[in-house]
This record gives C-alpha cells, structure tokens and sequence, in this order.
C-alpha cells in the first residue's frame, strides 16, 4: 500500500496554522516520511487533484469558498478541519456582529461593490468534517495527534470539558481571582492552558464546552463584580459563527 | 515580427495568501500586466470598531499568521500612543528583541523555502528532502531555533502570547536568557553556512530605478521599532503621524483598485528598502557579509532583496544577542510585569486619542492607526500593509522587465514572472483585508 496522499488548502485565514507545520522543525521530515504531501500552496508549486486526506484551513466566506469546499470534499476520503478559523470560524467571525454592507462598505468604500462576503461559517457549517483541530493558532502536540488517529482511521474528539482543568493542574492563579474576565470555564480544553501559562486569558479560541456550568459562571462574575456583558463580549470574539447553527435548530 | 505571450499565474505558489499573475503581449507590445489580489476580504478594521483598545493587539496579530509578532507590535505602538502610555525601556528593548526574532524567522523562510527552490530548479523544498538534505534539515533547525526562543519570551511565535498594551505579562527569568542566547549562539554556524550557499546562488540580473522607503533614524540604530520618522531615497522625511501623505493611494483608470505612491510612481518597502537607506548602521558582521556576496547600495535589483533579507538576518542574530547578553548582565525587572485583560481594573490610565504605529517588519514598513474614545473603545482603525504598499511596484517591475525577456519561451517568461514576485516575499492575505485591494473575478 503506498503512502496516503495529503493535501493542504486554505480559505480565509491568516495561514498561521499552515505555518506551525513549518514550525515543526526537523520532526516536519519525519511527518513527511509517513505521508505524501501532493499539494500546499504555501510552501510548494505543486499541485494534484488526487488526495486521500485533505487538510483544510481558514473559514468559508465567498460564495466561491462554498464552490471550491464543497469540491474538495467531493475528492477528499477524510477531511480535517485545521485551526480555529475553519473548526469554529475563528477571528473571521467577528464580521458576523456586524451588518454585511456596513461593515464592507467601511473597509473598502468604493471599491466594495467588488466583493462577494457571506457571514462567516466555519467548515462543518458547509460540508461533513471527520476531524477537527481547534486552536489559535494549532496547538503543535494536538496535530500530531489527529494526524496520527486520522493515519490509523481511529477517531478524535475535542475534549469537551473546560480549559480550567487543565489551568488547575498547571498551578495557575486564577484570573478571575485576579479580578479579570477569563473564557476557561466555558472553552474546551485540549490546549495544556496555553494562554494562561503566560498569564494571558482565555479567548476562547477552541470553541464551548457543549455543557458549560452556567450557573457557576454566573457565581464568579457576580462574586467578581463583572457585567455579563464582557463575557458574551468575548465569546463574540471566537464563537459568533455558532449562531448560525443555533438558528438553523431552532428555525 | 511580433511575438504573443499569454501568462496567467493562478494561485501564484510559494506566497503568503494567493495572488495571480496576469501578463498579455500582443505582437511583441505588452498590452497587460497585473497582480491580482484574489484573497478573501477579511474586514479587520472594520471589525475592531467598538472593541477596546486592549484587545486590538490580539485580533491584529491575527491579520497574518507570518508576520503576527509584527502586527502585534506596530498595533501596542499605536495603542500606546492613542491612550499616551509611555513603555519602559526594558519593555521597548524586550520589543526589539522580538521584532529581530520575526525578522529571523520570516527571512529564512522566505530565502530557504519558498526562494532557493527557484535557484536550485525545483518546484519545492519537497524535492530537495533528497538531493539536498542537510540544507533543508538546516532551514528547518534555524526556523524551529527562532520559534523556540519565541515560545520561551512569548509563548509562542504565530500570535504571541505575553506581548500586550503595558508590557509583557510574563518576562524571562534568568535560566529564560540562558536557554535563549544558547538558541541563537548555538545558530551562528548554521548562519555561517547560509551565508556560503547564499554565495552559491545566481539571482536573475535586473535593475529598475524606485523609490525605496523606510524607517530612518537621527542615531546610529538600524531603526526597525521606535525611530518614528519615515524616510526615503527620494529625500522624503517625516513624521510617522503623517504616514498617510506617504502612503497616499490612487485610483488609476484601468481598476478600481487604489495604488500607493509617494515621490513617483510607486515605491518599494522591505529589506532592500531599508538597507538602501539605513545601510550604514547595521552591526559590523552584516556588514561583511554584505560585502562578501557583493551586495552595494543604493542597489535598485529587485531580486536581490532575498539577498538584503540574508544581511538583515545576520544582523537581526548579531544585535540579539547583544540584547541577551545586555539582560545578562544587568538583569531583567520582573517587578515589571503586568496583567491587564481587558484592564478591568484600570491598571493603565487611558484617554481619548489617536496613534499611530510604525514598525519595520520582514516586509517592509507597518502602519497601525487607532482613534480610540474616553474609555479606550476603538472608533476607527487602519492599517497600511507592507504588500499593499509594494503591489505597485511590483506591476511597474513587471512592465519594465517583459521587454527585456520576450525572447525567452512563455514558460521561462512566467518562471521569471514569479520569481520576481515572490522577490518581494509578498503577503496577500495581510494585504487583503485593506483598501489598496485589486480584485479581479
């Protein structure tokens, strides 16, 4: 059997993501002696309509990203959703707090009438995704390990409990003891607590826990003294795009 | 009697956010020639209306995944100075220090990966895994050596972390300094033998008279963070708060794109910009090797800014560490650390205003601008990318350059297209999101 096929695309993104590849260092050879990378625009000229595995970053928001997603999925045995732009919709969804044509013809006033924007979805909002690695950007251990369970057709899943556990266990102070608004109690862990290690907050940047403990979130905001308002502030950072989704149940 | 050639690049390759190349000769007279900007538009400035000032370092560095260290900083500066906080000079220095990491990390990409596949004929870095493996092994240790000390100062190098509006919320201990200046001493051989292959590669021969415009500085610092002045070949100096008169963009009659120029008709920004004009103060081993590969300003050789990138990384390592042997010696103030969030707790006075940052990344001159109200919420913001600045330059190059090539066959004219391109390390995606946008369906 010869080595699966994989191709890297991007959307709308900053392709940071694609570069912690280039980040991996001499361990990138031993990725590539396990896979034959056929496409990644970033770093090679060469490009192939024959893929196994497609590794897909960036959000979809032009009418021509659904085309070009959709037929990459159509090749594509197994998709992975890389980064939190194509998992969640990322920065890219800030867009979504705004009205459409306000917010384009602010950037680019006349010239707007030549853009084609659609609110921001991330991947699975548009195809069917078979894995997923949050993060912004990546987190380099987590990508070998969806690499690893994609290669062997085992399955992955985000942990979905929250960053705090493993803050907890990295000894952190916690930020809201330091009377700060933090995002770790409601984001999904997986992220060894990157931020917060060097006493940053949380942004959120993974995406919800499926299940967050509402009533304990609400328990520290009132014993810190912090309007509600700056945490759905912060999760319009990241998670705005979920909205989609939660209009699509509901309607 | 005339010839035809018909180039179209789509998803130019080996670039940072996608581009295509448009060229169309028609009985020998160039009848067209472009770079479309074909990115998403993505709206950051838009975006960061009503957000506060303390969080725009964290969406901006987000524009570009290559240069985020860069916008991070250009956006503290600007943030900075819209609410009138004034940084510490260990702070300002820890910044600098960061901005050569950048620097180091970006140019090696840009010469290893994404150039030396075009000199050595190949489509990749892939190929060379086999033919030339202890160069690629090479790269890959000399960029993953600058990521390292990124992850060790701020966490990490795509989006970093600790560097915010203030400061730094954690600063390097003294074991910190050890491991770092261990990276970047231990990459001095490694430098070395950049510098042999780089005396090895034969950059395509072209020379097209521009303006070149860049940070300056009235001391003997190669400015790349805090100079605040603008300058240029053409003589143009001035303050960074009038970057737009610099920046100034048109409309031209053939798009709706608006193009920047200054004293001419375009002007180039990057390394070959700054060492055209700030030559002379970079540190005294840049320099040799400077002279080593033959490289003399003003040099107005397009191609050769991969060449400018070579010297400036060999600056960017030398002055670093100076900087951690600096730290060594005199020790670093942890007292200084802060933790701001969202500045909850008014740690840093703020106040209505407008500022703006300037700051020398990998490819060329950054502007950040906020007008921020009095509570530190951004009302307007704008950023000047250095791609977007050089996109005319590039079209000028290209038309200066066809007509000299016509007689090579369509597939080297759309090689050397490329190359030319990819000369000016360009970054679409951080491009795209701003005015001076071509978009072409």
């Amino acid at each position: 059997m010869g080595k699966p096929k994989v191709a890297f695309f991007d959307f709308t993104c900053c392709e940071g993501c694609q570069l912690q590849m280039a980040n991996f260092g001499e361990t990138l050879l031993e990725i590539l002696s396990l896979v034959d990378v056929v496409e990644f625009r970033e770093v090679m000229s060469e490009k192939s309509d024959d893929y196994d595995i497609a590794i897909i970053e960036g959000s979809i928001t032009t009418p021509h990203g659904v085309e070009r997603v959709k037929k990459i999925r159509e090749k594509a045995k197994v998709v992975i959703a890389y980064g939190s732009c194509a998992t969640i919709g990322g920065i890219n969804g800030m867009k979504n707090n705004f009205d459409l044509d306000e917010i384009k013809n602010y950037v680019y006033k006349d010239g707007a009438k030549h853009f084609k924007t659609l609110p921001t979805r991330p991947l699975h909002q548009v195809i069917k995704v078979d894995y997923s690695i949050p993060n912004c950007p990546v987190w380099p251990p987590e990508v070998l390990k969806v690499l690893k369970a994609a290669l062997s057709g085992l399955p992955y899943n985000v942990p979905d409990y929250s960053v705090c556990s493993e803050c907890k266990l990295n000894e952190n102070e916690c930020m809201y003891d330091k009377g700060i608004t933090c995002l770790g109690p409601i984001t999904r862990a997986g992220c060894n607590s990157w931020c917060i290690n060097n006493n940053n907050i949380c942004y959120g940047c993974r995406g919800m826990v499926s299940n967050p403990a509402k009533n304990g979130q609400m328990d520290i905001l009132e014993k810190h003294n912090i309007p509600l308002e700056w945490v759905v502030n912060k999760i319009n950072m990241y998670n705005k795009p979920k909205e989609l989704e939660e209009e699509n149940k509901n309607g | 009697m005339g010839k035809n050639v018909k180039v179209n690049v789509e998803y130019l390759t080996r670039v940072e956010g996608h581009g295509n190349i448009v060229v169309n000769v028609k009985n020998g007279q160039l009848e067209e020639c472009r770079l479309d900007i074909v990115e998403s538009p993505r709206f950051f400035e838009g975006m960061l209306r009503g957000r506060s000032i303390f969080e725009a370092q964290h969406i901006t560095s987000r524009i570009c995944g290559i240069c985020a260290c860069g916008h991070t900083l250009a956006s503290i500066q600007a943030a900075e100075d819209a609410i009138g906080f004034e940084a510490s000079e260990q702070t300002i220095k820890l910044r600098k220090f960061l901005l050569h990491q950048e620097n180091l990390d970006s140019h090696l990409l840009h010469i290893y990966l994404l150039v030396a596949p075009d000199l050595l004929g190949v489509k990749s870095f892939v190929p060379l895994i086999d033919t030339h493996n202890a160069v690629v092994r090479r790269a890959l240790r000399m960029k993953k050596n600058c990521n390292t000390v990124c992850d060790i100062l701020v966490g990490r190098h795509v989006h970093p972390i600790s560097a915010i509006v203030g400061g730094f919320t954690k600063l390097p201990k003294k074991e910190d300094l050890d491991a770092m200046l261990d990276l970047l001493v231990g990459m001095r051989p490694d430098m070395d033998a950049t510098i042999e292959l780089a005396k090895t590669l034969k950059f395509p021969e072209f020379a097209r008279e521009t303006e070149y415009v860049a940070l300056v500085s009235d001391d003997n610092e190669y400015p790349m963070y805090d100079s605040g002045i603008i300058g240029s070949t053409d003589g143009l100096r001035m303050d960074k708060h009038d970057y737009k008169k610099i920046t100034n963009e048109f409309v031209v009659s053939h798009s709706s794109a608006k193009h920047a120029k200054a004293s001419r008709q375009s002007y180039m920004v990057g390394a070959l910009a700054r060492l055209n004009l700030n030559f002379d103060k970079l540190h005294p081993k840049a320099k040799a090797v400077a002279e080593a590969i033959g490289f003399k300003p003003i040099c107005y050789n397009t191609f050769l800014n991969t060449a400018a990138q070579l010297i400036e990384c060999v600056h960017s390592l030398e002055d670093s560490i100076a900087i951690l042997e600096d730290f060594k010696k005199n020790g670093v103030n942890q007292a200084e650390a802060i933790t701001v969030g969202l500045n909850e707790n008014g740690v840093i006075p703020v106040k209505a205003g407008n500022g703006v940052g300037a700051v020398e990344v990998p490819r060329g001159i950054l502007f950040h601008n906020y007008e921020v109200d009095a509570s530190a919420k951004i009302v307007n913001a704008d950023c000047v990318i250095p791609t977007s600045q050089n996109v005319n330059n590039i079209e000028q190059d290209m038309k200066a350059m066809i007509p000299q090539i016509l007689d090579k066959s369509e597939e080297e004219i759309t090689l050397l297209m490329e190359m030319l391109v990819r000369a000016y390390d360009p970054c679409i995606s951080c491009s795209a999101h701003f005015l001076n946008v071509k978009f072409v369906r």
